[in-house]
């Protein structure tokens, strides 16, 4: 049995997928015995979300659409595991969040306009997060721990 | 065949970032095609207001995880020139050869981890089989070498701590040095099949394109003047007076015409405007493949991109073992009041720094142009001629030759909304 895997990505410049897929340099045929990846959208198109047995997400939540994403992830995933500064703890994505009022008047049009929510969060703010992977980029170390637990919990390994 | 019919794809896969695209057709005409960048603003033009100018580059980094090298390069080239700072041989040198070091691994994993499932018509490098499994191999050697190239110079390949304004902080290491050359020689022979692969792959979208390009004497990506398929030469300085910025209402990101028409930057037009300037070794190598240069065809923007694979090899194996890196003294930085632009080609096109420093250092404003912004217009544009050229085949086989164009232009959306001017009233 694989660990059913997705891979996820909100408010973020996605440099924690890039560091994933640099681990994939050396773990790429290891981890296709291994892993089943249901979610990845960053390299490959026909994506399911359900019954997942652990989500990565990165970024933080800055829209009302975003939110419901993660609810959703959430509800179909076993473990959720918080990867990269701007998921863990909301920065640097959520720099709007300390802009002054005139600079807040300024973006205001964009943010009504995109369903954006007055205040960008990190995601623990939103729903349970069982680890997180601290770092601008993530940490590569903390997150092979976090990733070999969880194959030892679902007994893959 | 179709009079009427309408194509959505939602979340559209094997790019960086998110975009969806929304098209109509009625009475068998294209009404409309808007390709929608839903990736969510982060507001840097914003957040960098008021911040030192030395912590800048740093944060702008973050606006892409995959080309932060070339936001760090151009912003801190535009700091520079606002400060008058100039920047030794060396650290000109070593800026090439971590740029180099990105351009591979970000080509690659285009090339390899994005393209070629449609050229092998499958849907994920996942689902690659047995016959195809040398080629992942050659992917991620190939990615790592580039890796290890920006690693060694920078201390990191994404978000690298040690380039820093006007200097490096720490220069490459001997022993690593030579491991990276020879990583560098042993992932040289694969680009030979990659080359390969790209130029016999049939895809063909062809439309007369005006290309951009900042064209560089050794092709380094760097400094140059700026340049297009209709032969005008812009100073790098001037670049913004030629640029008209349209606001499109259902895209997060903002769109630019070249002088009041659509144009393409990256690859291709690097490739299309320069390719006299490719390393000896590369031209001598891939002399049949460089010859279809200049091209129509937006599918030989894949092709190009691993032709610079080759350079950007070529060229950093020649410096490295050619140079001796020595320590310099500290860079004096006089802080006064300045405007400066940076312009270099990150590995999507050409992008645009200008940054305006107020009497403390501390910045006043700044203004960013992405290659992705500069391509959504034509990306939009080309979309709809594809479509109407096809409208009597199905409507999956549209959908699916959309994706491919799209992906052969390399968007990236991250860049594409890092900022907003507001002046839409």
């Amino acid at each position: 049995m694989k660990l059913k895997v997705g891979l996820f990505s909100f408010t973020s410049d996605e440099g924690c997928s890039m560091i994933f897929l640099e681990l994939m340099n050396s773990y790429f045929f290891k981890w296709k015995d291994l892993i089943d990846f249901k979610y990845f959208k960053l390299l490959k198109s026909k994506n399911e979300l359900k019954d997942l047995d652990v989500a990565f997400v990165e970024g933080a939540i800055s829209t009302f659409k975003e939110e419901k994403k993660l609810r959703e992830i959430r509800k179909n995933s076993k473990i959720l595991v918080a990867i990269g500064s701007c998921a863990v703890n909301g920065s640097p994505s959520n720099q709007r969040n300390f802009f002054s009022q005139d600079t807040k008047n300024e973006i205001k049009m964009i943010l009504d306009n995109f369903g954006h929510k007055d205040k960008v969060s990190a995601l623990s703010e939103i729903i349970k997060v069982d680890f997180s992977v601290p770092g601008c980029p993530m940490d590569e170390n903390v997150f092979l721990d976090v990733l070999n637990k969880c194959l030892k919990e679902f007994k893959v390994i | 065949m179709h009079e009427d019919f309408e194509i959505k794809i939602e979340n559209l896969s094997k790019i960086e970032g998110h975009a969806n695209l929304d098209i109509k057709v009625r009475k068998g005409k294209v009404e409309y095609v808007k390709l929608k960048i839903s990736e969510n603003k982060r507001f840097y033009t914003q957040a960098i207001r008021g911040k030192k100018f030395e912590s800048v580059p740093q944060l702008v980094s973050r606006i892409c995880g995959t080309c932060s090298i070339a936001h760090l390069t151009c912003c801190t080239e535009a700091v520079e020139k606002a400060l008058e700072i100039n920047p030794s041989e060396q650290t000109l040198l070593l800026r090439k050869l971590m740029m180099y070091g990105m351009m591979i691994r970000d080509h690659a994993m285009h090339l390899y981890l994005f393209c070629l499932p449609d050229v092998f018509g499958k849907d994920s490098v996942l689902d690659f089989d047995e016959k195809q499994h040398e080629l992942i191999h050659h992917a991620f050697e190939v990615k790592k070498a580039g890796n290890d190239l920006s690693k060694l110079i920078g201390g990191r390949a994404i978000h690298p701590p040690y380039a820093q304004i006007g200097q490096f902080l720490h220069l490459p290491d001997k022993n690593e040095t030579k491991q990276v050359i020879e990583e560098l020689k042993k992932v040289r022979s694969h680009i030979f099949e990659l080359v390969r692969i790209f130029y016999d792959c049939p895809f063909t979208f062809r439309k007369r394109t005006r290309f951009v390009a900042l064209t560089t004497e050794d092709f380094s990506f760097l400094e140059g003047v700026i340049k297009t398929s209709q032969k005008i030469t812009i100073p790098e300085e001037n670049y913004w007076e030629h640029l008209h910025r349209v606001i499109i209402p259902y895209s997060q990101a903002t769109g630019f015409e070249f002088e009041g028409k659509d144009f393409m930057v990256g690859a291709l037009a690097r490739m299309n405007l320069n390719k006299e300037k490719l390393h000896k070794e590369t031209k001598k190598d891939l002399a049949k493949y460089i010859r279809i240069f200049p091209s129509e065809n937006i599918f030989h923007n894949n092709l190009a991109q691993a032709i610079e694979i080759m350079h950007c090899i070529d060229h950093s194996i020649e410096i490295l073992e050619t140079t001796e890196f020595k320590q310099e003294p500290k860079i004096e930085v006089k802080i006064k009041k300045g405007k400066g632009v940076g312009v270099i080609e990150a590995p999507r096109g050409t992008l645009y720094y200008a940054i305006s420093l107020d009497k403390d250092g501390k910045i006043l404003y700044g203004n960013l142009v992405i290659p992705t912004a500069q391509n959504q217009i034509k990306m939009e544009n080309d979309i709809k001629t594809l479509v109407s050229r096809n409208l009597n085949k199905s409507k999956k086989f549209i959908q699916n030759e959309i994706e491919k164009l799209i992906r052969a232009y390399d968007p990236c959306m991250m860049c594409a909304t890092h900022f907003l001017k507001v002046n839409w009233i």
